[in-house]
């Protein structure tokens, strides 16, 4: 069954923590990774791919760089997953 | 009439490398002498790549004299008479000259001239390909003793306005010699090719496009995300191949040498294998920097000499680069 957009968003901000050390609560909807997280590519390119095992999407290179805040890719992701 | 019957030739059943040999650019880069034209730092370069120097060598000094040096001394650790190498492959993507090859040349400075002698073009795969077919040239007979290069130098394709690459890349060579063995000292390989990915990374622009004045010099470039995640999760996938292929498991390496790109791809790459702590990871790029095709033997020549108790042990290799292509495989330490 699809997960709402919470549940993404917490499930998101959990692979956020894994790669960075960055706090969930941290991790909202309106922040840039890069800009307000301090994420660089290739901790991007990691968040990505874990996150398309943990909701079972594809999200391809050229797609990424769309993702500029958490809430791009939780829409994304909730889109994705059809 | 009847017609006579081919002979064709057979050879040893097994191979195994016998020793290296290395040679790094004279010059030792530290990232403050790169910073300026990309507007960057030391920290964000140490940060994104694991790199604090990278080694480039100095004008007049070529890949074939890196490659000449590096054959020697593996040459000489191995014990084999120079005479008696009869095939020598060099992989490389800096030649500055497209023919005659480096292998031909390198051949006859270090005396084994006539071997057989060619370059190959495998990007930073080109060390494992190497090894492939020296394998199995020897294997088949058609060879009997082989010297594997990978010789490098970037630093003569490099712009240091670029922010994708070349601030990673360095200058070195690396040599291995691989005869006849009494036991199975070179695993079967996993290797291929994705051309469909073939401008995520390489040159940008053309040698005619130079000549006709329609580009500047001809340097490297990456899509660097791209990249990155073909080079962990899909190579990861090709690693767990290899040992598969070899009939080994992770748990039976004593060393995994994976080609020197990124500190942060060879991490991640790490985790992914779920590699047990005792085996000893390859992480020469700290210094060395990013070499090609002589990054793998660069690496090995380094942990050899570090972990002498390596020798006899189970080593994963894998290269993967500019093609795109890969090449892994597990072999037994000298």
């Amino acid at each position: 069954m699809a997960l709402s957009k919470d549940e993404v968003l917490a499930g998101l901000a959990e692979l956020v923590n894994d790669e960075t050390g960055i706090a969930v609560e941290t991790v909202e909807l309106d922040k840039s990774f890069t800009d307000d997280l301090d994420i660089d590519s290739i901790s991007m390119m990691t968040i990505v791919v874990n996150a398309e095992e943990k909701f079972d999407v594809k999200i391809p290179d050229e797609e990424v760089k769309n993702l500029k805040t958490v809430g791009d890719a939780v829409d994304f992701i909730v889109n994705a997953q059809g | 009439m009847n017609s006579p019957t081919l002979i064709q030739s057979t050879g040893v059943p097994f191979t195994r490398i016998y020793a290296y040999g290395a040679a790094r650019g004279d010059q030792i880069v530290p990232n403050d002498d790169l910073i300026g034209p990309i507007d960057s730092s030391d920290e964000w370069i140490r940060q994104r790549t694991g790199i604090v120097t990278r080694t480039r060598a100095s004008e007049g000094i070529l890949a074939l004299d890196l490659a000449t040096d590096a054959a020697r001394e593996a040459i000489e650790r191995s014990g084999v008479p120079a005479e008696k190498i009869d095939l020598v492959i060099v992989a490389t993507i800096s030649n500055v000259q497209q023919t005659p090859s480096m292998a031909a040349v390198v051949a006859d400075r270090v005396g084994a001239n006539p071997a057989a002698a060619y370059d190959t073009n495998a990007a930073c795969a080109g060390y494992s390909y190497a090894v492939t077919q020296a394998d199995a040239l020897i294997r088949s007979g058609a060879a009997h003793y082989a010297l594997v290069i990978g010789a490098e130098k970037l630093s003569d394709i490099v712009d240091p306005a670029d922010r994708s690459i070349s601030f990673l890349l360095g200058d070195g060579a690396g040599a291995a010699v691989i005869g006849p063995s009494e036991f199975p000292g070179i695993a079967a390989p996993v290797w291929g090719s994705d051309g469909s990915k073939a401008h995520a990374v390489g040159m940008n622009a053309t040698l005619v496009d130079y000549r006709d004045g329609d580009a500047q010099w001809p340097t490297l470039r990456q899509e660097g995300q791209t990249v990155f995640r073909w080079a962990v999760w899909d190579m990861a996938k090709v690693a767990k191949r290899a040992l598969e292929v070899a009939g080994v498991t992770a748990d039976d390496l004593a060393a995994f040498i994976p080609h020197q790109a990124n500190m942060r791809i060879i991490d991640e790459f790490a985790k992914q294998l779920k590699l047990p702590e005792s085996v000893v990871i390859a992480r020469d790029i700290e210094t060395t920097g990013n070499t090609s095709a002589a990054s793998i033997p660069l690496a090995t020549h380094r942990l050899l000499d570090e972990h002498p108790e390596l020798s006899g042990g189970l080593a994963l290799q894998i290269g993967f680069g500019a093609g795109l292509v890969f090449g892994a495989q597990v072999v037994v330490l000298p």
